[in-house]
Formats: structure tokens, C-alpha cells, sequence
């Protein structure tokens, strides 16, 4: 994701960096790039325009005359420009009343239904919640059908409002239903509409008086392009929207419109949809997604995720063997296998520093999970021993394990080089606090 | 054609005047010499329509060059270029893709990202093509998604129309292969596939594409007769790497905009002739059966300048 922004703005630092000095021919020169990069990434012309300019009045004057290199100041006040725009801090909803209401709006086919879906898992499961799922699009056809599908798939309570075929009625059933029985979190999926359909929009309005919803979030989908400034106003414009849901972010938009559709709304960005599994949903953290524009990397999002993966008691045992710095290949297998258990390589992959750029354009596919498949193949192959003191493999020894894995020598010695490099890793991870990581990473 | 698309596209997308219109008339309404800034403003009118940073930056240098050398000497000159120029590119697409007439049953495969709008294009499409005197059948090779099937069935049972079917979760080539079997028993003219939305950067869920589209080319020939990309017209320059990788596995020969009764310009498909020379064959402009009109550049490319 936002891979060319990343690039892009990656070459003008390097090019401030050879610098000595900074000079308005600099920084003017830069913000030429930092403009097309933004535009080729579907931020929208007049967002850009704010952008460039705010990032001008900050560069000049006082702030670099005082920093100790011009180019770090430039990027600092990009990076920050651009993680205020995204939104200053990460924002957690929260959710009060009897029931909490959280209303579902956007334009059709933005990925509204899934993330109902996904919303009431993640209350469920993070929040320790009990969700209700009302299914309210009448006008698609099968649309509740779908949500009661994804319902029944996830094990999570969803009214059949199939009978009904108005959404005000719904409404009303699906608030009597949660207070009946006890829902704390009622989340209600609306008919996709376009912002310039008055009589659709009027509807929400009469939806939104009925539901008294504590949030209305605006499910944007992370592809959109200029227009996507348009349809968030009037949304917003109608119905006091309080968040936005980025969808489809998986793939490989620039997914500019998040940066249009914050700025016009003024909201934060509460979630990100990651894919079309229902647990496919992240918390959006601005300064991580600026970070990450700026070609520095998540790799806070990555620990986190895979803190969920790796299971707590091999967790402990790997940190551990970190601070003894006995990191063998067993543990290396089981990393392997966490890193696959987490999802598309893709998504990993573009959470840490450097690699977007190493990746081929076609993303990862499943040459690459053969790859994982073989390395695990090879360790599967060695003796306890041998995975314990990877130092004791000879050339006969690697003959047999690639004999016995269906690789080659060549691999098993690839596989250990790249196990070298990542235990030197793991000896520095191990010791530093995610803070000096970060700035090691140069992200601070 | 008669003017029904431009009639439509007035009603949703011109009806609300926007700031791309504003400058674009701002730009055409002055006269008197070029000013440096009426092609910035052309530049940046391009861009918010979704032309993509490099086809408007070319354009517009294009038009810098031209006044530079003093072709171009008045404002009213830029309009008539600009609108050459963008004729000239939708016109470049090949005209003559999806007239190939041999093997039965006509195929017709509906592919694209999630959400854009290919089992509502399948509808409208197959409306089309019996009030065009051909027996048509419905395929439901989407066996993915939650329910789709489902809102295919509504579909065809509002139409009147066959579907093809299998359990969620089948094959969605099994599904392709049984809808030709049935289309044959039947002596059905026409099958329309509706496939999965999926991003095409999912490697293994293009590759099941791939097999779709092979089921097809196996079983009758020169099938699939249309691989139609159904683009949302809200899509920004992604559009263009859906329309590479959808066109480099699924052999796609045309694409339907959707969605152009909203404001997005759908700018695009500019940068998709371009790159790709690939034709847009229909629009989507509504969520009924109705709502789906021949695609005409000449009405696409004067809406957009307001030129009507
Ligand atoms: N306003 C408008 N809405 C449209 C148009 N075409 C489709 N839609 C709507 O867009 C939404 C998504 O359409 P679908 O046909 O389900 O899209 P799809 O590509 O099949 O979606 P998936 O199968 O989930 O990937 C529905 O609510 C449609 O009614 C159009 O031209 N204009
Ligand atoms: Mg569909």
C-alpha cells in the first residue's frame, strides 16, 4: 500500500540528505514531488494544495534554521504534517447507552455488510461485548440474506429482518429486540446510497432520529480517488458522521482518499479493513500510517499482530531465549509458521521497513509461501540436535536433510545465512525498547 | 446513438457543479490570450476528474507546447484541442473487440474488485441482450461471498431469465462448465457469467480466474466471447492496475463503468485507453435493470467538458 508515495518521497529526503544546507530552491523542489506523490496517490487536488503549503510555511523560517540538519527538519515536519492530517492518535471506540448504536453509511459496494460483520466480532472479542447485528439494506437484493450468513458464520446474533421491508421499521424492531434481551452493542447496516439521492439521504436522517446512534461511521472504500472528498462531505454534511471505516485496504491502493477523507470530515479513522475474512479489521493508527507513507515501516502493527499469533506460552519462551541469545532454529520454525499463520505474506511484508521495495510489483503470491513451506520442510528435516546447535552441519549432514526435505544444499545454506542475519536482528530487537527501535528505524 | 446517456449523465453527475466544471469553465470561458495559470487550472481539472497525475500533466504540456509555439493563440482555442485530444484516445481503443460471432454459446464473463458493481452489470446486461432477441442464462460463478448467489437468483427471477447454479463455497469453473452444458441443452444464445469481486493482487484468487476463463475457451469456441471489468467510476488510479493484472489473467476486452448517476467522473477510463487501449463497451448509471447504456465517447468526453 502507498507504495509509490513511500518511493517517492523516500528519493527526495535522500536527495535533501546529501544536502549541507537547505534552501528555499530545496524545499520548493521537494514539495514538487511530495505534490505529485500525493496526487498519483489519490489525494485530492485541493487536500494536496493545504498539504504542500502548510508543509512550506513550517519548513521555512525558524524551525530549520534551528535544526541540526535541514533534511531531517523537512521530513519531521512531512511526517508530522502528515500524521496530523491522518489524525493526531490512534482512537478507540468506545461504546455507552443501552444499547450503544453504531450506524453503518456509505455509498454502494464500499464494503458496508462485511464490516458489520467484522464490527461485531471485534466488539465481541476485544471489547468483551455482547453485539446484535440488524440487517437493514432493503434495497439490495440478498443483502440481508448476506449478513445473516456472516451472522451464522461468526456466531453472532443477527436479526432476521428479511419480512420487513422498511428500514424504519427495522430499526425499531432491532432497538426492541436489544433491550429485550440485553444487547449492549447494536450494530445496524444500512442500504448503500449516492450523496446526491435526496430522498435516500433523507432516509438516514429519519434513521438516524429513531436509532439516536452514538456513532455513525462512513465506510469509505480505500480505492476511491478524487471524488472521494464529494461524497464524505455530504455525508457528513447530512448526518454528523463521527468515524470512518477505510475498507479494501489490503490491496494495493495508494489509499490517498484517506488523507482527502479525514480532512474533510474532521473524524478520525477508526478502523481498518484488511481483507474479506471477518477478523480482517485493524484499528487505524495515523502516526503508523504516516510512518508508513514516509517508507519507514509498521513495524508496531507487525509485534502486535503477531503478539495475537504466536501463542503466550511460546511467546515467553522466545523472549527468553532472546535474552540468553539462544535463538536456535526450532524457534526459527516456529516463527516461520507464525509468520504464516498471520495472514497474506503481503500484509506482513509491507508492515516492515525496506521491504515494500524489495517485494516484486505482483506482491507476494504463493511462490513465496513455498518458499516458507520448503524452509520449514528443511528445519523439519534436521535432528534435534542439529536444530539446537545449527553450528555442527556439515556438508554431509546438509546432504542428507536436503535429501530428506526434497530441497538442496543451496537452499539449507540460504535458509541458515538468512537465519545469521535475523538472529543478529533478534540480539538488537531483543534489547531495545520499542521507543529507541523506533528511532533506530528513524521513524522518531 | 440517441442522447440518452448524455440525458442521464446530466441528471446525476452534471446536474451537481462541481469545482472540476467550475474551472474547467473558468478555464474556457475567458478569452484573449492563453495565461499560464488557465493550464494549471486545465491541469488540475484533469486531475480531479481521475485522468490520473501523468495523462493530465501530458495533456496539459501537450497544450503549453502548442501555445508556446503559437498554434494555440486565443483561450476559445483550448477547448476544442483539449476535447480532440481525449476523442482521440477513446477512439483509439479497438473498436471491433467483442464482435467475434464464432461458437455457441456466446460468453460473456462479468469480472472485477469487490463491490463495483458486476452482479447488478450481469442483470442489466442480461436485460440488454434479450431485448436484443437472444435467449440468455445467468451464471453463478460467484460462490464466495456470503448470499450471492442469492441476490443473483433475485436477479433472474425478476428478469425471467435461467440460473446456473451450485452450492457455496463450489468451483466456480464447475459452475461456468455446468451453465454451458445447460446453455447448450437449452439452445440458449447467450451464458453471462457473474464472478467473485476479488483484489488482483490476490495471486491465488486470480489464478482461480484464470481457470474460469479457461473452462470457457475450452469448451466453445473463441469463448469467452466478452471479459467485460466492471469499474466503479468513484476509483481513482487504482483502476489502472486493476484494469493490467484483471487484463493479463482474465483476458479482459472491455470495461463497464458503474456508477456515473454519482459525481465521480470516471476519469479513469482515460488513463485506461491510454495505457491499455481497452474500449469501455457499457455505463452503469442506476441500481435498476434499466439503469445500463452503450457507452459513447463523443458524450462521455463533452459531458465531462460540459460541451453539450
Ligand atoms: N448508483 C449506482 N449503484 C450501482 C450501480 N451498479 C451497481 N450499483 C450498486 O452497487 C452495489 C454493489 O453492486 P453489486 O452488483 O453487488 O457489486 P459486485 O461487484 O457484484 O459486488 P461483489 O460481488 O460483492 O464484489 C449494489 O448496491 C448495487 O445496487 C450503478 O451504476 N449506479
Ligand atoms: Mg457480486
Amino acid at each position: 500500500m502507498l507504495e509509490s508515495l513511500q518511493d517517492r518521497l523516500g528519493r527526495v529526503v535522500k536527495t535533501l540528505r546529501g544536502e549541507g544546507h537547505l534552501t528555499e530552491y530545496h524545499i520548493d523542489n521537494a514539495l514538487r514531488e511530495i505534490r505529485l506523490a500525493l496526487l498519483e496517490a489519490d489525494v485530492n487536488v485541493d487536500v494536496v494544495r493545504r498539504f504542500t503549503s502548510a508543509v512550506r510555511e513550517r519548513a521555512v523560517g525558524k524551525e530549520v534554521l534551528s535544526s541540526v540538519t535541514p533534511a531531517q527538519m523537512v521530513t519531521k515536519v512531512v511526517h508530522d504534517e502528515l500524521k496530523h492530517l491522518l489524525g493526531d492518535s490512534t482512537t478507540e471506540l468506545s461504546f455507552k447507552g443501552r444499547p450503544a448504536v453504531v450506524m453503518l453509511v456509505g455509498l454502494q459496494g464500499s464494503g458496508k455488510t462485511t464490516t458489520a460483520a467484522k464490527l461485531a466480532c471485534w466488539v465481541r472479542d476485544k471489547k468483551r461485548l455482547f453485539p446484535l447485528l440488524v440487517p437493514a439494506d432493503t434495497s439490495r437484493p440478498a443483502a440481508r440474506e448476506q449478513l445473516l450468513v456472516l451472522g451464522k458464520q461468526v456466531n453472532i446474533p443477527t436479526v432476521d429482518t428479511r419480512e420487513l421491508d422498511d428500514p424504519e421499521t427495522i430499526a425499531r424492531k432491532g432497538l426492541r429486540e436489544a433491550s429485550i434481551k440485553g444487547y449492549q452493542v447494536l450494530i445496524f447496516d444500512t442500504a448503500g446510497r449516492l450523496h446526491v439521492d435526496d430522498e435516500l439521504m433523507d432516509e438516514l436522517e429519519r434513521l438516524k432520529t429513531i436509532l439516536k446512534p452514538q456513532h455513525i461511521l462512513f465506510v469509505a472504500d480505500a480505492m476511491t480517488g478524487q471524488d472521494a472528498v464529494r461524497s464524505a462531505k455530504a455525508f457528513h454534511e447530512r448526518l454528523d458522521v463521527s468515524g470512518v471505516v477505510l475498507t479494501k485496504l489490503d490491496g494495493d491502493a495508494r489509499g490517498g482518499a484517506a488523507l482527502s477523507v479525514r480532512e474533510v470530515v474532521g473524524r478520525p479513522i477508526v478502523f481498518a479493513g484488511i481483507g474479506e475474512r471477518t477478523d480482517a479489521l485493524e484499528q487505524f493508527h495515523p502516526d503508523r500510517m504516516a510512518g508508513r507513507i514516509l517508507g519507514m515501516g509498521d513495524v508496531l502493527t507487525l509485534v502486535e499482530k503477531a503478539q495475537e499469533v504466536v501463542d503466550e506460552r511460546k511467546a515467553r519462551r522466545l523472549e527468553e531465549r532472546l535474552k540468553k541469545n539462544a535463538f536456535d532454529l526450532e524457534d526459527l520454525r516456529d516463527q516461520l509458521r507464525s509468520v504464516r499463520k498471520m495472514g497474506p505474506l503481503q500484509q506482513v511484508m509491507d508492515m516492515l521497513p525496506g521491504m515494500g521495495k524489495m517485494m516484486p510489483a505482483g506482491g507476494i503470491g504463493e511462490g513465496q509461501e513455498r518458499t516458507l513451506m520448503r524452509m520449514d520442510a528443511i528445519i523439519c528435516s534436521m535432528t534435534p540436535k542439529e536444530r539446537r546447535h545449527p553450528q555442527i552441519l556439515n556438508g554431509s549432514r546438509k546432504k542428507r536433510i536436503a535429501k530428506g526435505s526434497g530441497t538442496s544444499v543451496e537452499e539449507i545454506n540460504r535458509l541458515l545465512r538468512q537465519y545469521g542475519q535475523m538472529r543478529k536482528l533478534m540480539k538488537r530487537l531483543g534489547k531495545t525498547n520499542p521507543r529507541t527501535l523506533k528511532r533506530q528505524l528513524g521513524i522518531q | 446513438m440517441a442522447r440518452t446517456m448524455l440525458e442521464k449523465l446530466k441528471k446525476g453527475l452534471f446536474m451537481t457543479h462541481t469545482e472540476f466544471l467550475e474551472k474547467v469553465g473558468e478555464t474556457f470561458r475567458r478569452s484573449g490570450p492563453v495565461a499560464p495559470e488557465q493550464l494549471d487550472g486545465l491541469e488540475d481539472a484533469l486531475i480531479a476528474a481521475d485522468t490520473g497525475v501523468e495523462l493530465s500533466l501530458r495533456l496539459t504540456d501537450e497544450l503549453r507546447e502548442e501555445v508556446r509555439s503559437g498554434r494555440i493563440s486565443s483561450a476559445e482555442e483550448l477547448r476544442p484541442a483539449v476535447r480532440t485530444r481525449l476523442l482521440d484516445l477513446l477512439r483509439s481503443t479497438a473498436e471491433d473487440a467483442g464482435e467475434v460471432t464464432t461458437g455457441s454459446p456466446r460468453i460473456t464473463m462479468l469480472v472485477g474488485v469487490n463491490g463495483t458493481g458486476k452482479t447488478t452489470t450481469a442483470a442489466k446486461l442480461a436485460k440488454r441482450r434479450r431485448e436484443a432477441g437472444r435467449s440468455v442464462l445467468l451464471a453463478a460463478a460467484d460462490t464466495f461471498r456470503a448470499a450471492a448467489v442469492e441476490q443473483l437468483r433475485v436477479w433472474a427471477d425478476r428478469l425471467d431469465v435461467p440460473l446456473v447454479h451450485q452450492a457455496e463455497g463450489a468451483d466456480p469453473a464447475a459452475v461456468v462448465f455446468d451453465a454451458i452444458a445447460a446453455a447448450r441443452a437449452r439452445g440458449i444464445d447467450e451464458v453471462i457469467v457473474d464472478t467473485a469481486g476479488r483484489l488482483h493482487t490476490r495471486t491465488n484468487l486470480m489464478k482461480e480466474l484464470e481457470k474460469v476463463r479457461k473452462v470457457a475457451e475450452r469448451e466453445v469456441e473463441g469463448a469467452p466471447h466478452e471479459v467485460l471489468l466492471v469499474l466503479d467510476a468513484t476509483t481513482g488510479s487504482n483502476g489502472i492496475e486493476q484494469a493490467k493484472r484483471f487484463g493479463a489473467t482474465a483476458g479482459v476486452n472491455g470495461v463497464v463503468l458503474t456508477k456515473l448517476d454519482g459525481t465521480a467522473k470516471g476519469g479513469v477510463i482515460l488513463a485506461i485507453a491510454e495505457g491499455l487501449g481497452l474500449p469501455v463497451r457499457w455505463v452503469g448509471v442506476g441500481e435498476a435493470a434499466d439503469d445500463l447504456l452503450p457507452f459513447d465517447a463523443e458524450e462521455f468526453v463533452d459531458a465531462l467538458l460540459e460541451l453539450s
